[in-house]
């Protein structure tokens, strides 16, 4: 095996060494009856061409990665520049561990407060942590941390919000003893709304995704005003972080927590993961939040460096009572967003949210004209909106791919069978003007083909 | 050697609490801070608040560890020492003095006689090292 | 062999990204806009847009980001730079070879919302890598989802609340009927989070002066009556192979619990011993550790979920499953429906970029290989504990698997402690050991070589060691003041902690200049 530097002869040398004369006596420990007797059932090894030519196959597969694509929904494809994998490609980063012994993890550690720094920013909030896992564990620890934060026990969920972020926060909270109501749907808005009723002094929290999952822009600032009347928090995600570049923060309409889903930044599709997650809230919840922590320290010569800290929160220390179970997060993924961040910067971020925002508008316009194909909903949209097609969904899609050799968005029977002529559409500025006319007259004829 | 002040009463959870009336001064000994270590932050109950004897009212947070604070007898929180949400190194520079945590209106004045004095204090703490 | 020490390096300042900032640099170009323009306003109400213009957010060149990250990458320590001796932690050697397969186009453009028929060698792949991680293990439900080790962890332990709801019915305001989780005092502090989430109340299990799992203790608080489970790392934290582990695992589940292993030392076990066959119910695998993920300097990790398949119909949705012929052209679905599932526990499939590394590792190893790499970490680590026993102590007497747990008690004496020798590591050119960890060992120092060390390299951090040991007779500042070669001295944690300063803020920038 390549990967282990000594040979065999070595490693008699070594056992005798320490006194052994063959390696099973390494495991003499292990009881007889639990020792492995017979290999591994899996393949022999691989050469490097072999197993390379294994995977290329494996990957030509996936036809859907050659396509152009409208998807969204949660996961991204924007545009990365090249210096962004390179440098977490940099060994320096990529093999090192978690910044536990700060002189020798300076690097990585003036990173992450670099990361936490942007986040703030881009969110308007005053405190960002070190990553979660990805946007949905994100928020189903931000309902947990309401819940710590107001000592309520209600938290009345937006329907659109992302299903598996609903999911992943159903599972979290099964046996924290949070209720996790459902708010109501303004079906021509395409806007949560929530009755007055479950809103009280029982309230931990209103949580909403904006732009929501049907990619419209929710009202935040009259909701956050509407929580904190009843002295609930407003939690507030974000699953297309791109959009901050253009829309106001969630810090600035009130928000107390904001937790966003960071792929967009730079971060490739990679079939669902790795991804990370962003956390950040208000100062006075600082000794609340989930995970690492990185903040300012000076040495005895008073020269400025970076700590992980405030660990007292943290399960290592706290154990049971920790503010979450979280350790290992997403340092990797949480550089790389912090490069694309820097690398497009004040501008770059604006630029990229505007150009998102007029190829939806764009594509959106031309969709809406097509004999038979509608949009539902009529609050402002960042780059995703609901398309309601004069057939069903899915079935157009299928025809769309196979006839057109474009994915054309997310058919909404996935979540809701009953939303069968609904598509979720997705426009970034990786859509070139070509791909989003050659979507529009494939969805014309599939529409029609199908029918 | 740790300081141990003749004129307080002792818990077995290393808080002392100086009487005046039906009234006590409650913080942690100078042996507890310094076995702690350099205290960062400390975490108090509200004024109103009610503890039994032995209850946790609160906690105190090295860089590396979480102590309980434990009511060394019962009663009703009366005061709290605010400044030491900004100054959390007092604990460790006044545990007797500046870094005093609640007060503490008691529910039975006579239940501070179960606690150690001074020298059994002392004794205490030297046979647990 | 004379071990030389590291020296200061060129590239001792660089500045916040921030503080580089000039108005009217760019780092980017995107395409001009091809489609006709909609008005500012109609695109979206002013009410509703940043008003901020981004104030604060850095403006920088290209070469400006590359030099930044480049600056500061040579502050950080890294495998393959040297030697990782972190206990639990596993830093074994990246592939690069890993590296390239999770960016290879058709698995890095894939969007996990793609349709199934189009995405069928992205399922191959996860359906794959869990019937090997099923055979490592011996145990045939594999969940792919969960995102780290303590994602893992509380995964199993939500299974193991679910089935024991499942069995035995929920008691009043959802309380667990059987509601003690038992956690050995050696264990990871994520294990009591992870079982508090499932509503579990923990009790410890004492460790005996041997450090194993005091049997005497277990069967006391499995006779209760109330227990749940028990969570068991094996080899355990102090890297010794539980012995009794059959005995132990029949405990439990006599007194009607189940067994959760946590699998951060599986490699010392991978082509050995199967916690499958040792009675485990469920374990979770890091993939960051074991299958040599690289670690990112704090993620992304990936903690598969095996279990039983008494437990399978818990693990979390959506599964992946194949239909029709296994051979060739299988297709792989996506089941949803699982309707004893703990639910989900992240959106979309887990973090499938480490899951190509990790089946990459996997295939280049094979059988023979990854038993090979589990007899060379055991033996690294064998040799360092009979290279060190000499200048310190060592805790327990016996035999270590693939970390060796030694303890200041010596040193001590000359007020050198634990965190001083592992910052004079750090001048001799190691990245230190785990310190402080288990916390049942006082000045612990837990050192886990793995297989991706040398004879040499072995040998040079032994010496090292033996090195520090005499300097902390010798010349006890000298450790105790160390680091003396790194850029930036000890930190003041404890200011940090008690001012937290968690962000940049533009008016910070003459005051730390």
């Amino acid at each position: 095996m390549r990967y282990i530097p000594n040979s065999p002869e070595e490693r008699a040398e070594m056992l005798r060494e320490v006194g052994l004369s063959a390696p099973e006596q390494l495991f003499d420990t292990i009881p007889a009856d639990v020792l492995l007797r017979a290999p591994l059932r899996i393949p022999e090894a691989l050469s490097e061409i072999e197993l390379l030519a294994h995977f290329e196959r494996l990957a030509a597969q996936n036809a859907a990665a050659r396509r152009p694509s409208f998807l969204g929904a949660g996961a991204y494809s924007h545009y990365s520049p090249t210096v962004v994998d390179a440098l977490i490609q940099r060994s320096e980063f990529f093999t090192a561990y978690t910044p536990y012994q700060p002189e020798v993890s300076q690097g990585t550690l003036q990173a992450i407060f670099e990361f936490q720094t942007l986040v703030c920013q881009l969110t308007g909030m005053e405190v960002a942590n070190a990553s979660m896992y990805d946007g949905s564990t994100a928020l189903a620890e931000a309902v947990l941390m309401a819940e710590r934060v107001t000592r309520r026990r209600r938290v009345v969920v937006s329907p659109a919000l992302h299903p598996e972020y609903l999911a992943v926060a159903e599972t979290y909270v099964a046996h924290a003893g949070i209720e996790l109501a459902r708010g109501n749907f303004d079906e021509a808005a395409g806007l949560s709304a929530f009755d007055d009723a479950q809103i009280d002094d029982r309230t931990a929290a209103i949580v909403v995704q904006s732009p929501n999952f049907f990619g419209c822009v929710e009202e935040l600032q009259q909701l956050s005003e509407r929580a904190h009347r009843a002295g609930a928090l407003l939690v507030v995600c974000v699953t297309e972080a791109i959009s901050l570049g253009l829309l106001k923060p969630p810090g600035a309409c009130g928000a107390d927590i904001v937790v966003a889903e960071g792929q967009s930044f730079g971060v490739p599709l990679s079939f669902g993961g790795p991804y990370v997650g962003l956390f950040a809230t208000r100062e006075k919840y600082a000794r609340q939040i989930p995970g690492r922590l990185v903040g300012v320290a000076h040495d005895k010569q008073g020269r400025r460096g970076f700590v992980l800290t405030l660990a007292t929160r943290e399960q290592h220390i706290r154990r049971e009572k920790a503010t979450s179970n979280i350790c290992t997060n997403e340092g990797l993924i949480a550089l790389a967003a912090t490069i694309y961040m820097e690398t497009l910067g004040r501008r770059g971020l604006q630029e990229v949210a505007a150009q998102c925002a007029q190829k939806a508008a764009y594509a959106a316009r031309r969709i809406s004209a097509l004999e038979g194909f509608s949009l539902p909903y009529s609050a402002p949209r960042f780059n995703e909106f609901v398309v309601r097609a004069p057939v069903a969904a899915d079935g157009m899609l299928e025809r769309l791919a196979s006839e057109h050799d474009i994915t054309g968005g997310l058919a909404l029977s996935r979540y809701t069978p009953e939303r069968a002529n609904d598509l979720l559409v997705c426009v970034t500025e990786t859509n070139t003007r070509a791909e989003i006319d050659a979507l529009v007259a494939g969805l014309a004829s599939a529409a029609t083909s199908g029918s | 050697m740790a300081n141990v002040p003749e004129d307080l009463h002792y818990s077995k959870d290393h808080e002392w609490i100086r009487m005046e009336g039906d009234t006590g001064t409650v913080g942690i000994t100078d042996h507890a801070q310094h076995s702690l270590g350099d205290v960062v932050y400390v975490e108090l109950p509200k004024p109103g608040d009610r503890f039994a004897a032995h209850e946790v009212f609160g906690s105190v947070e090295s860089v590396k560890a979480v102590s309980e604070l434990y009511c060394p007898v019962a009663g009703e929180v009366t005061e709290v020492n605010e400044s030491l949400s900004d100054d959390a190194e007092k604990v460790n520079a006044d545990p007797y003095g500046a870094a005093w945590m609640i007060r503490l209106r008691l529910s039975d004045p006579g239940e501070v006689d179960k606690l150690m004095s001074a020298v059994e204090y002392e004794d205490y703490i030297k046979d647990a090292e | 062999m004379k071990t030389p020490k590291a020296t200061p390096h060129v590239t001792q300042n660089e500045s916040l990204i921030f503080e580089r900032s000039h108005t009217g640099r760019k780092g980017y170009r995107l395409p001009a806009l091809d489609v006709e323009e909609t008005a500012l306003e109609e695109l979206m109400p002013a009410h509703l847009r940043r008003d901020d213009d981004l104030e604060g957010v850095p403006e920088v060149s290209e070469p400006d980001v590359v030099r930044h990250f480049t600056r500061i990458s040579t502050w950080n320590y890294n495998i393959d730079l040297g030697m990782y001796p972190l206990g639990s932690c596993t830093m074994k050697y990246n592939s690069r070879l890993n590296e390239r397969v999770a960016r290879i186009g058709g698995f890095a453009n894939l969007h996990p919302l793609a349709p199934e028929r189009d995405a069928q060698g992205a399922l191959a792949v996860l359906h794959e890598l869990q019937q090997h991680l099923a055979e490592i293990t011996g145990l045939p439900g594999v969940s792919l989802q969960p995102a780290a080790g303590a994602h893992g962890e509380m995964t199993g332990v939500m299974m193991i609340r679910a089935f024991l709801d499942a069995r035995d019915g929920v008691g009043e305001n959802d309380a667990p009927r059987r509601r003690v989780m038992l956690i050995p005092d050696s264990a990871h502090g994520t294990n009591p989070a992870s079982a508090h989430l499932s509503g579990f109340t923990v009790k410890t299990v004492r460790s005996t002066p041997q450090g194993q799992t005091d049997l005497d203790a277990l069967r006391e608080l499995c006779a209760a009556g109330d227990v749940a489970g028990l969570m068991l790392t094996n080899p355990n934290t102090v890297g010794l192979f539980e012995r009794d582990i059959r005995e132990i695992c029949r405990i439990v589940h006599d007194a009607g619990g189940l067994v959760y292993m946590d699998g951060a030392n599986m490699n010392a076990l991978v082509g050995w011993a199967r916690p499958g066959d040792m009675g485990v119910d469920v374990i979770h695998l890091n993939l960051h550790k074991t299958f040599s993920t690289p670690h990112g300097g704090g993620g992304p990790g990936s903690g598969p979920c095996c279990c039983t398949a008494e437990l399978e119909p818990f693990l979390p949705v959506p599964r992946v499953v194949a239909q029709g012929a296994e051979i060739g052209n299988a297709s792989y679905k996506l089941d949803y429906d699982q309707p004893q599932s703990v639910g989900r526990v992240k959106a979309f499939f887990g973090n499938f970029g480490m899951h190509l590394r990790a089946l990459a590792y996997i295939l280049t190893h094979g059988p023979d290989g990854l038993r090979d790499a589990t007899e060379a970490a055991v033996l690294n680590a064998r040799v360092i504990a009979h290279g060190l026993t000499s200048d310190y102590e060592k805790p327990f007497d016996a035999p270590p698997m693939h970390e060796v747990v030694f303890t200041d008690k010596r040193q001590g004496r000359k007020g050198v402690n634990t965190l001083d020798i592992a910052k004079r590591l750090i001048d001799y050119g190691f990245h230190p050991m785990t310190i402080y960890f288990p916390l049942i060992v006082q000045g612990a120092m837990l050192i886990e070589p793995t297989e991706s060390v040398g004879r040499q390299e072995i040998e040079q951090f032994v010496e090292a060691m033996r090195e520090i040991a005499r300097e902390a007779e010798a010349d006890p500042d000298l450790v105790r003041n160390a680091p003396h070669t790194t850029r930036i001295g000890r930190l003041d944690e404890a200011a940090a902690a008690r001012k937290p300063v968690l962000r940049w803020k533009p008016e910070e920038r003459a005051a730390t200049a």
